[in-house]
């Protein structure tokens, strides 16, 4: 499909009788494009580029006269406060815990999904529908309805087996952010990787069976490798997501009991501490940190992109 | 293939399809307690073991809706649609002539403006958020939903058009060509030749684009007060327990992700090509 726009478009056929100078019809051609990229420009980069200033300053806005510049001062400070760093552990662990697990699961159901049975729309909506609650919603819901200590519906039902009445988030702050979050992007996962399923050469598969090879063999040397591009989308995007999460921390835990990830504390430290300096400082390292994840994630989209161009 | 075998895997798969059903369920499971319990009076839904066969009344609406006093949700809720929807609007404006130039009449080095697109969405949130609350209380723009129709534009755009991308470059070259040899303009070609074929995946990018604006708490939360207020925001008011409440926010929660639920499932074949920025398809 992409193969029919790719090659004629330089060959225009319309010829008028004074020809638009080249520069002229190239500016056209870009200008239905520079709406967007001034705009995308104007408020996403410049804003960045007021944070890297900003971070060599030392300025609380509480006291705007003490404004004067620390060059990396800031950058010393953030990377030695042990709270900062214990952020920064904290948005690793919770990110990773979040990508791996949903990861696995959503294989799991994809594969289920992946197989012809009665109902199958109606489980795959299902399971999409954790998704669809909006974000602050899914985490109140965790927080008040099921993790409540008192009537919350997971003591409920345990109050059936006989078992402890756990405070959830009191004694597992950090697994608690982190089961609810799993429960969101599980369905993520799950689509993208049924997406893949999709898209696997079936002949090759009834050829490889009819060989008499097991489905644990089909999966280990066919499905798996085709997944692998697919895996990769998920978790890198999923990591962009997750890394910057605020809404779960801030709904289940006000950052509290350890579980303050880094864009909480960049939060915290200038909406209730007035630390513009050391505010932009983080924000300027959970940028590196990004770039580090967005520099895998772009190689693969653009994998992933290419191969789509190449194959229509 | 034996018929033996047939029968094995056969009665494998109506277990593996049980399986999958009751993932499903599972999954689904908090939704649907949080439906019923949002139905049951607040003295119900607060007890332990959980009372499945309480009596069912609407009181826990009423008193979202602030029917007997309290914080009203409509002011929120309109907010919530303005910027939703607004911005929403303004992402197909912009979107749709730079998915053109992206993909019928490419530039030279489409790929590489593709890529910075994408990129922008890389960048976190918490990033550029000082000097744009900076600017807003200089610029007397705090509490706005302005402000925050201009932020969620450039929070979606980029998602925008890389789904267009991929959308307008299914529509084929020669009809564009005939239509401009008959002397159509740009504006003409896109609304008359284009829009129509694409109209399906443009519709999908819209929802996507809503349920994202709909969602968003941060910027929300920093440059809003009282009267700019999203729906998310309403919401972080529920997060200190209030004494007997579970009822009522069983049913602000899920009144706020009613839109979000319809959209999605309005848009659930175009999804994942959404979510992946148009990688997968």
């Amino acid at each position: 499909m992409i193969a029919t726009t790719t090659a004629p478009v330089a060959t225009a056929p319309v010829r008028t009788a004074h020809r638009p100078s080249a520069r002229l019809r190239a500016w056209a051609t870009r200008a239905p494009l520079l709406p967007a990229l001034i705009f995308m420009i104007a408020v996403t980069q410049l804003p960045f580029v007021a944070t890297l200033v900003i971070s060599f300053f030392h300025w609380n806005a509480l006291y705007p006269k003490a404004r004067r510049f620390t060059g990396l001062d800031n950058y010393r400070q953030v990377l030695t406060d042990p709270a900062l760093r214990h952020s920064v552990w904290t948005t690793v662990l919770l990110t990773a815990a979040v990508v791996l697990v949903s990861l696995v699961v959503g294989l799991a159901l994809a594969l289920l999904l992946d197989r012809p049975f009665r109902g199958r729309g109606l489980v795959r909506t299902l399971l999409i529908a954790p998704f669809l609650v909006v974000p602050v919603a899914a985490a109140l819901l965790w927080k008040h309805v099921l993790y409540n200590p008192e009537y919350g519906l997971f003591n409920g039902l345990l109050h059936y087996l006989g078992g402890p009445q756990p405070d959830w988030i009191s004694n597992t702050p950090l697994l608690a952010v982190e089961a609810s979050l799993v429960w969101q992007w599980t369905p993520f996962m799950m689509l993208i990787l049924l997406a893949g399923l999709q898209s696997r050469d079936h002949q090759q598969i009834e050829a490889a069976r009819v060989d008499g090879a097991s489905d644990w063999q089909i999966f280990r040397h066919l499905t798996l490798p085709h997944l692998r591009r697919y895996l990769e989308l998920g978790a890198l995007l999923g990591s962009i997501y997750i890394v910057q999460n605020f809404d779960a921390v801030f709904t289940l835990t006000s950052g509290g009991l350890g579980t303050a990830n880094l864009p909480y504390t960049v939060y915290q430290s200038f909406y209730q501490a007035h630390e513009n300096g050391l505010a932009s400082a983080a924000g300027v390292l959970v940028v590196i940190g990004s770039i580090v994840i967005a520099t895998f994630a772009l190689r693969v989209v653009s994998s992933l992109f290419r191969e789509e161009v190449s194959r229509a | 293939m034996s018929s033996v075998a047939v029968r094995v895997r056969s009665r494998r798969g109506v277990g593996l399809g049980l399986l999958a059903w009751l993932a499903g369920l599972l999954f689904f499971l908090p939704i649907a307690w949080m439906a019923l319990t949002s139905f049951h009076s607040e003295a119900d839904a607060a007890t332990n073991p959980p009372s499945f066969g309480a009596s069912l009344t609407l009181a826990g609406y009423r008193d979202f809706f602030g029917v007997g006093g309290g914080a009203s949700p409509w002011p929120a809720l309109i907010n919530s649609t303005v910027a939703s929807v607004v911005s929403t609007l303004c992402v197909l404006l912009l979107a749709l002539p730079a998915a053109y130039a992206l993909s019928v009449r490419r530039v030279r080095k489409w790929t590489d403006v593709l890529f910075f697109f994408l990129s922008t969405k890389m960048l976190p949130v918490v990033a550029g958020l000082l000097p744009i609350y900076l600017f807003a209380k200089n610029a007397g723009m705090l509490d706005n939903i302005w402000l925050l129709v201009i932020l969620y534009t450039s929070m979606n755009l980029p998602i925008a058009v890389w789904m267009m991308q991929s959308f307008l470059a299914e529509v084929p070259v020669a009809v564009i060509e005939a239509a401009q040899i008959d002397g159509a303009r740009l504006p003409t070609i896109l609304a008359r030749v284009v829009a129509p074929i694409a109209l399906p995946g443009i519709a999908a990018t819209a929802l996507i684009c809503f349920i994202f604006s709909w969602n968003e708490l941060l910027f929300a939360r920093v440059l809003t007060g009282v009267v700019a207020e999203t729906a998310p925001v309403f919401l972080t008011g529920f997060i200190t327990s209030q004494g007997l409440f579970l009822a009522k926010v069983c049913a602000a929660s899920l009144v706020i992700s009613l839109p979000v639920l319809a959209a999605g499932f309005a848009a659930q074949d175009k999804l994942v090509q959404g979510l992946s920025l148009g990688a997968v398809k």
